[in-house]
């Protein structure tokens, strides 16, 4: 989608302020039903949709992305514009600078519709924990967008955006791709400047693209990675490029892998199904497909909740009502009473932060105390150097490695909000990508019938380090030679 | 099953004020969510296994001098601050 509107643009068919008032349009049209966005900023779009006409006029040369309107998470900062996290505890609080991804992007001339909601802090898969509104799955109301990036993802798939971003720290951006039918890239940690993201686990987040099109995520992607020294944990890997430049449509000689570890007897039968059709397709046009095994998948899971509740802990413990955001100094109800100090803390978080939030900040809280630090926080780091070394074993034998992304389609609301573990099960096939700090992109590859309605199903390919190259090349042909039966279900 | 007391004192550490009546849910959920990590007990570690920066950087360092953001960079930061005073945050006392 991205090239067709830049052609039109580029030939005078359509101005980038048309275009962004038909975008702004659709929104208002939808956002009653849907409610993906918690601020909408038609002026700021405007302005740099009238930048890029100007730019047009003059005959200057614009970049593919410039003009095309986009969707941000409201966990990325952008200057003078209201960031919440989806968090009432930063109801007020208006970022004072670009994160570096949206520098990035403003210097293509992008055209941001607005921020996105998600599950406060990012905490979720469903975008239900949002401390404001309920983002509703475009292809069946009733239903979950996924999460925490659910904003990100409903925006794009109800035609409010062409492109959005959301971030990933257990699968938050491919989950959301995978329940509502479009793509979702999770790049290799370190890949992507996470200088400007409202932090929640900083050795798993990454932020990542969303968009209706390999071709299109490849192209956002591009220009928002790269080694940036306000975050030194990105590396100068050397290739950072325009990577829709690679998708030659070829992957002929491509190895597969399958881990067996994921393909147990409980996964539904009807998404084992379309995934084995995927495999198929991928066979079809010259890949081939073999069973490699990933032995310590089975501790993906509970690594990766011990691991990120600790790093939550300390990360939100910036949200005290000191410098930033609620800050609540004379409650009525408050739990010490004494008028110090630690009132201040203590009543700010009480009130502020949501219970799926405080959950995890105790939690963290405790794996990371004294007494329990040794058998929980640090026997979860070794292990998770276990899982890393499963993929460097298996990257060995294969390129990429493919399964589904969800056990499941999505989910009708309040089905897995009283349990909070049921939640955290359907992150059983995302979060080792985090873990591994591999690369991972979900695409559709088909639906399956619940209720007389077809939900989509995401394939999840998990790549190399830094070797995105070979991902978007194998979901982007995937994709470009799918027949009608790889998009509906059997 | 997390004790009364290790909840309180877990929510002090935290900083975030939990009312008697919040202890139960607290003490039910928690203890759910350990009890699926004795999963990890099964797993066999090596006593030298470490993983810091999961692709392997290390000692990424700059020059250490300060930038200063100005009065505009002042202002800008000072506009979130719940209290101030004369160009200082304002907070309850400790004691």
């Amino acid at each position: 989608m991205i090239r067709e509107l830049h052609e039109k643009l580029v030939a005078g068919e359509i101005t980038a302020v048309a275009l962004a008032e038909q975008y702004l349009q659709t929104m208002e049209e939808k956002e009653g039903e849907i409610a993906a966005y918690l601020t909408v900023l038609r002026t700021q779009a405007l302005e740099s949709a009238a930048f890029v006409d100007e730019q047009l006029k003059r005959g200057e040369p614009i970049d593919l992305l410039a003009g095309i309107p986009g969707a941000i998470k409201d966990n990325i900062c952008m200057a003078g514009v209201r960031a919440t996290a989806g968090s009432k505890i930063l109801d007020n609080y208006i970022a004072p600078h670009d994160a570096t991804v949206i520098k990035k992007l403003k210097t293509r001339g992008v055209v941001i519709l607005g921020k996105t909601n998600m599950d406060e802090f990012a905490m979720g898969s469903s975008t239900e924990s949002s401390a404001y509104q309920t983002t509703k799955n475009p292809v069946d109301t009733s239903r979950v967008p996924g999460g925490s990036s659910g904003g990100s993802a409903a925006a794009v798939a109800a035609g409010e955006a062409v492109w959005s971003l959301g971030s990933d720290t257990g699968g938050s951006i491919r989950q959301p791709a995978a329940f509502c039918g479009i793509v979702g890239l999770k790049p290799t940690y370190g890949r992507v400047s996470r200088s400007g993201l409202i932090a929640m686990a900083s050795s798993l987040d990454q932020i990542g693209p969303f968009a209706t099109s390999v071709e299109d995520v490849a192209i956002v992607f591009s220009r928002i990675a790269g080694a940036d020294p306000l975050d030194a944990t990105t590396a100068a890997s050397g290739n950072d490029k325009p990577f829709e430049d690679y998708l030659t449509g070829d992957i002929k000689g491509l190895r597969i892998g399958i881990p067996k570890e994921y393909f147990s007897d409980e996964l539904d039968p009807r998404v084992r199904e379309v995934t084995d059709k995927a495999l198929e397709h991928f066979k079809s046009l010259g890949a081939t497909v073999q069973e490699i095994s990933l032995p310590h998948s089975q501790y993906a899971l509970p690594v990766y909740y011990i691991l990120m509740p600790s790093e939550v802990s300390s990360n939100l413990a910036r949200f005290d009502g000191i410098k930033y955001g609620l800050s609540i100094n004379d409650q009525k109800d408050s739990v010490t009473g004494t008028n110090k100090l630690l009132e201040t803390y203590l009543d700010t978080r009480r009130y502020g932060l949501g219970a799926e939030v405080k959950r995890r900040i105790m939690l963290g809280t405790y794996t990371l105390s004294a007494g329990y630090y040794d058998a929980y926080y640090k026997k979860a780091q070794k292990v998770r150097a276990l899982i890393k070394q499963d993929f460097e074993a298996a990257f060995k034998e294969v390129d990429l490695i493919f399964s589904p992304t969800t056990p499941e389609a999505a989910f009708r609301f309040g089905e897995k909000t009283k349990d909070p573990l049921k939640m955290y099960l359907s992150d059983v096939y995302t979060v080792t990508a985090n873990l591994a700090g591999v690369p991972a992109i979900s695409f559709p590859i088909g639906t399956i019938e619940e209720s007389a309605t077809a939900l989509p199903i995401g394939g999840q390919l998990m790549g190399k380090w830094f070797d995105e190259e070979t991902l978007l090349r194998a979901a982007d042909a995937f994709e470009r030679h799918a027949t009608s039966q790889n998009k509906q279900s059997a | 099953m997390l004790s009364k007391e290790e909840i309180q004192h877990i929510a002090l550490l935290a900083r975030i004020g939990v009312k008697e009546e919040e202890i139960a849910g607290y003490q039910k959920d928690l203890s759910a969510v350990l009890d699926f990590f004795r999963e990890l007990e099964t797993a066999v570690v090596d006593e030298t296994l470490s993983v810091g920066h999961i692709t392997g950087l290390t000692d990424v360092t700059r020059e250490d001098h300060a930038e200063d953001f100005g009065a505009s960079g002042r202002a800008m930061l000072l506009k979130n601050v719940p209290e101030q005073k004369d160009g200082f945050v304002k907070v309850k006392s400790v004691f």
